[in-house]
């Protein structure tokens, strides 16, 4: 967390809706600060880290309510101690962006991040059921709730989740959550080629198998092809998918569970990219076109999520990645990088003139003295 | 009674007018103006609601949507979405001075791709047709509310729609991946497209459930997925609701996740057995709990649930063991609404509750029926707590759906009470409208309706619904 400014962490929702009427001074809106992206313009910085704890848990609704500051360790114990987790899998940033401190919820969500499980159980947005909320005027507002299924009124939920802070301070967060399940068993694939490694993805997200993680890392030739369930499932299903796959140089089905562990950490977490120099994209397109990214980009390293559908590079300083993908349609974000480097490249993928205008309309009316995570969203 | 605005006679005086240049901005016999023609499209499938529009456009292209809004805007009309008008809440219901805009002819299928498993259709297209268009390939569409037969995407974009199977597969914004928006002012845009996760604010969970409020969705991408292996059903009645409550609960919270979790009480099974015949057990609830993946997932789960079942003693447990059997298991369910349609008018609810008070709910909603003197039936999905009460009553009584009205009224405000919403999958419309502020705050509601502001700035997109007519009383008017 920076230290260079005051911090102000509010201990209730009420006295985070005072401080925010009060204040004049543009905020820097954090929960641990594991996850800066771009640069803010702030005075102070406003952080949710003393709004703690699991509010509400109820494991036979599937359901589970927490206070924003709450951190990730906090709530995933809870949730582990009666078999279930949050099920979009969410990212640690900490090894790629070199931060410390424990990530919170509020930041899970404020960020919309997701993992490896996105292509199957959706993203954090998707788990998400409900938030609680201090707009630009300090009011405290809410929507959606602690019920799975809801369409009453607008989804605000949605807008805030991605919405890095731009919006409102996220106060409490509410999600669907799932259980674990007992076994995973990643297939393993030993191949060298990006549309190779594609079209086996491909092959097992279009099959009946249930994949829930296809992942290419090019440095060890390897793909990684992930299935949950009960044990005879499991097997049952690998073997099936082996049958598919046939045509593809196999290795093994791994059932591990420590080993799977590190698979698919350092996947999700592109711990690969730790320390190394050079600025780090995160691009997202449509599977079948991540070999013309690797093409366009030629990155220096590279790891592929979702089945190709996300897409880690790690490129020279200030490589232009958004001309160098020309037409491909998808979107990029400058994850890391110099500070500044967001004056050359816009952190965010800019948009057509329409939504950008939408999106500047919609910070208006939430914001309207301009106080929340200027400059991140230009 | 549901209260609508007193439609503009400034509007009305000059319907001749409009209406003829509305003519020329379309292709021949695309404006339907007729007041004979137009009580086609007086109502949506909340019936006790009808108010024929000023006139109906159905336009061909998306560039003919852009010019008809952009006409209505200039001219200051209000214009009503419309797909295929199945909408239970009312979101398709005309105002006198209103256009009604169809996109019924945008129905073709632009793009399928399977190797990136997304589907482009234009949004008049029925939600089992996209299914259809897929399933040769093995593939399927998965938000599947009942109605899908006949609803159109551009329906259940607006109004997020569910279905049986949503426990596993999510609703509409679940699987929604982009869409061709077309604004009130006529300009054209696209938020999200074939990959995931569009940048900037999350526009296109905005847009889901927003009832047709903030633009005309002409064009949809839709994820699409390998159907399972198998599916197979299982029946389980129970002596009590409570018990059968306490089951889903159970089931759940033991890791099991079923596709759907199906829940019918006794004046349901009874209509529907009357109705078609399906063999139910004599009981006073049953759960059809359906499960699906490979025979060996089917067999341990379905072994899992009946293991739970067991434990709460129930009347009988039917395990399917053909399509034969499920085809059977599923009629009685799949016929309820039909049935109880036979026996009397019906209103049918749509409230979510936590799981862990279905048992409380159930009972209160018992004690309410005897009270206001109207029979209920629940039938709905249980796995995610989103209850269907359906209140008979008599249309022809005078004063009769009046009391339906407030007895459901009350059913919501239990919904809210206990922690859940007002609607889960049918949407506000004018239905709940009036409902809002049971839920939301005033302040809830004005973040809302800013949003609508940004989108629509002089609020003549289905203006009438949603919101609490007192607190949209002066964007209306503006």
């Amino acid at each position: 967390m920076p230290l260079d400014k005051s911090i102000v962490a509010p201990k209730t929702e009420k006295e985070l809706s005072e401080f925010v009427k009060a204040t004049i001074a543009p905020l820097r809106i954090l929960g641990a600060g594991t996850r800066p992206i771009g640069s803010p313009i702030y005075e102070a910085v406003l952080s949710t880290s003393n709004l703690k704890g699991v509010t509400l848990y109820e494991p036979g609704a599937l359901t589970i309510v927490a206070r924003a500051g709450t951190p990730m360790s906090e709530l995933n114990a809870v949730l582990v101690a009666e078999n279930q987790r949050l099920s979009f899998e969410p990212m640690d940033h900490r090894k790629l962006l070199s931060t410390s401190g424990e990530p919170t919820i509020g930041g899970v969500v404020a960020t919309n991040t997701s993992g490896s499980r996105r292509i199957q159980a959706g993203a954090c947005r998707d788990s998400l059921i409900g938030v609680r909320f201090i707009d630009g005027a300090g009011n405290i507002l809410k929507n959606g709730g602690r019920v799975m299924k809801n369409v009453t009124g607008y989804d605000l939920v949605k807008l805030m989740a991605g919405s890095y802070g731009t919006l409102g301070v996220i106060s409490e967060v509410s999600f669907k959550v799932l259980p674990v399940t007992e076994v995973v068993g990643t297939l393993i694939l030993n191949v060298s080629q990006v549309s190779t490694a594609v079209e086996a993805m491909s092959r097992a997200l279009g099959s009946p198998y249930g994949i829930s993680g296809a992942a290419f890392n090019p440095s060890s030739g390897q793909v990684f092809i992930r299935l949950e369930g009960t044990e005879n499932s499991v097997k049952m299903r690998g073997s099936s998918l082996s049958r598919l796959l046939s045509e593809f140089e196999q290795q093994i089905i791994e059932t591990d569970y420590d080993r799977n562990s590190i698979i698919w950490n350092t996947i999700r977490n592109v711990t690969s990219f730790s320390k190394k120099s050079g600025d780090v994209w995160r691009i997202s397109v449509k599977p079948s076109d991540a070999s013309l990214v690797t093409i366009a980009l030629s990155p220096a390293e590279f790891v592929l999520d979702w089945g190709g559908g996300l897409i880690w590079a790690l490129v020279n300083q200030q490589l232009d990645v958004r001309s160098r993908l020309g037409a491909i349609a998808g979107h990029a974000t400058l994850i890391r990088s110099k500070p500044g480097a967001e004056k050359k490249f816009p952190t965010f993928h800019p948009e057509v003139a329409v939504i950008d205008l939408i999106s500047k309309n919609l910070r208006e009316k939430f914001d309207p003295r301009q106080l929340f995570n200027q400059g991140i969203f230009g | 009674m549901m209260e609508m605005p007193v439609p503009s006679s400034i509007i009305l005086e000059r319907k001749s007018s409009l209406v003829l240049k509305l003519q020329k901005i379309l292709p021949k016999g695309s404006v339907i103006h007729d007041k004979y023609e137009t009580k086609a499209y007086e109502c949506d499938a909340l019936t006790a609601y009808r108010c024929p529009p000023m006139c109906v456009v159905l336009p061909e292209t998306t560039q003919q949507v852009s010019d008809v809004l952009k006409f209505c805007y200039l001219e200051n009309i209000p214009v009503v979405p419309r797909g295929s008008g199945t909408s239970l809440s009312g979101g398709a219901l005309p105002t006198a001075d209103c256009v009604v805009l169809g996109v019924s002819k945008l129905n073709k299928v632009l793009e399928i791709d399977y190797d990136n498993r997304f589907i482009k259709v234009q949004t008049g297209r029925t939600n089992l047709s996209v299914s259809v268009a897929i399933e040769e390939q093995g593939f399927f569409y998965a938000p599947d509310p009942s109605s899908q037969l006949a609803c159109a995407i551009a329906g259940n974009i607006a109004m997020n729609s569910g279905g049986a199977h949503c426990l596993k597969y999510g609703v509409t914004t679940n699987n929604l991946l982009g869409v061709k928006l077309v604004l009130m002012d006529g300009t054209i845009t696209e938020i999200g497209g074939s990959f995931l996760d569009a940048p900037s604010y999350d526009l296109l969970g905005l847009i889901c459930g927003s009832e047709g409020q903030m633009g005309v969705v002409t064009e949809a991408t839709l994820r699409i997925l390998r159907k399972p292996e198998f599916a197979r059903p299982v029946l389980i009645g129970f002596d009590s609701n409570e018990v059968a409550g306490a089951c889903v609960s159970d089931i759940i919270k033991a890791g099991v996740l079923p596709v759907a979790i199906e829940f019918m009480d006794r004046p349901v099974i009874e209509a529907t057995e009357a109705f078609s015949g399906a063999g139910y057990p004599d009981c006073e609830a049953l759960l059809i709990i359906e499960v699906e993946g490979s025979e060996v997932e089917i067999s341990e789960q379905i072994s899992i649930v009946s293991s739970i079942a067991r434990r709460h003693k129930p009347v009988e447990v039917r395990e399917s063991k053909s399509n034969e059997e499920s085809a059977k298991i599923w009629l009685g369910r799949k016929s309820a609404f039909g049935a109880m349609g036979k026996i009397n008018d019906y209103m049918c609810l749509d409230g979510t509750i936590p799981i862990s008070s279905l048992p409380f709910v159930l009972k209160r909603i018992g004690e309410m029926s005897k009270e206001y003197g109207l029979a209920v039936g629940n039938v709905f999905h249980a796995g995610d707590g989103n209850m269907h009460p359906l209140i008979l009553f008599d249309a022809n009584k005078p004063g009769d759906l009046e009391l339906c009205e407030s007895f459901g009224a009350d059913i919501l405000r239990l919904c809210v009470e206990v922690g859940g919403c007002l609607t889960g999958e049918h949407g506000v419309g004018i239905e709940k409208r009036d409902l809002m502020l049971d839920q939301f705050s005033k302040e809830d509601l004005e973040v809302q309706m800013k949003v609508k502001d940004v989108f629509d700035p002089k609020w003549l997109l289905n203006p009438a619904k949603v919101f609490p007519l007192s607190v949209s009383e002066l964007r209306r008017n503006q």
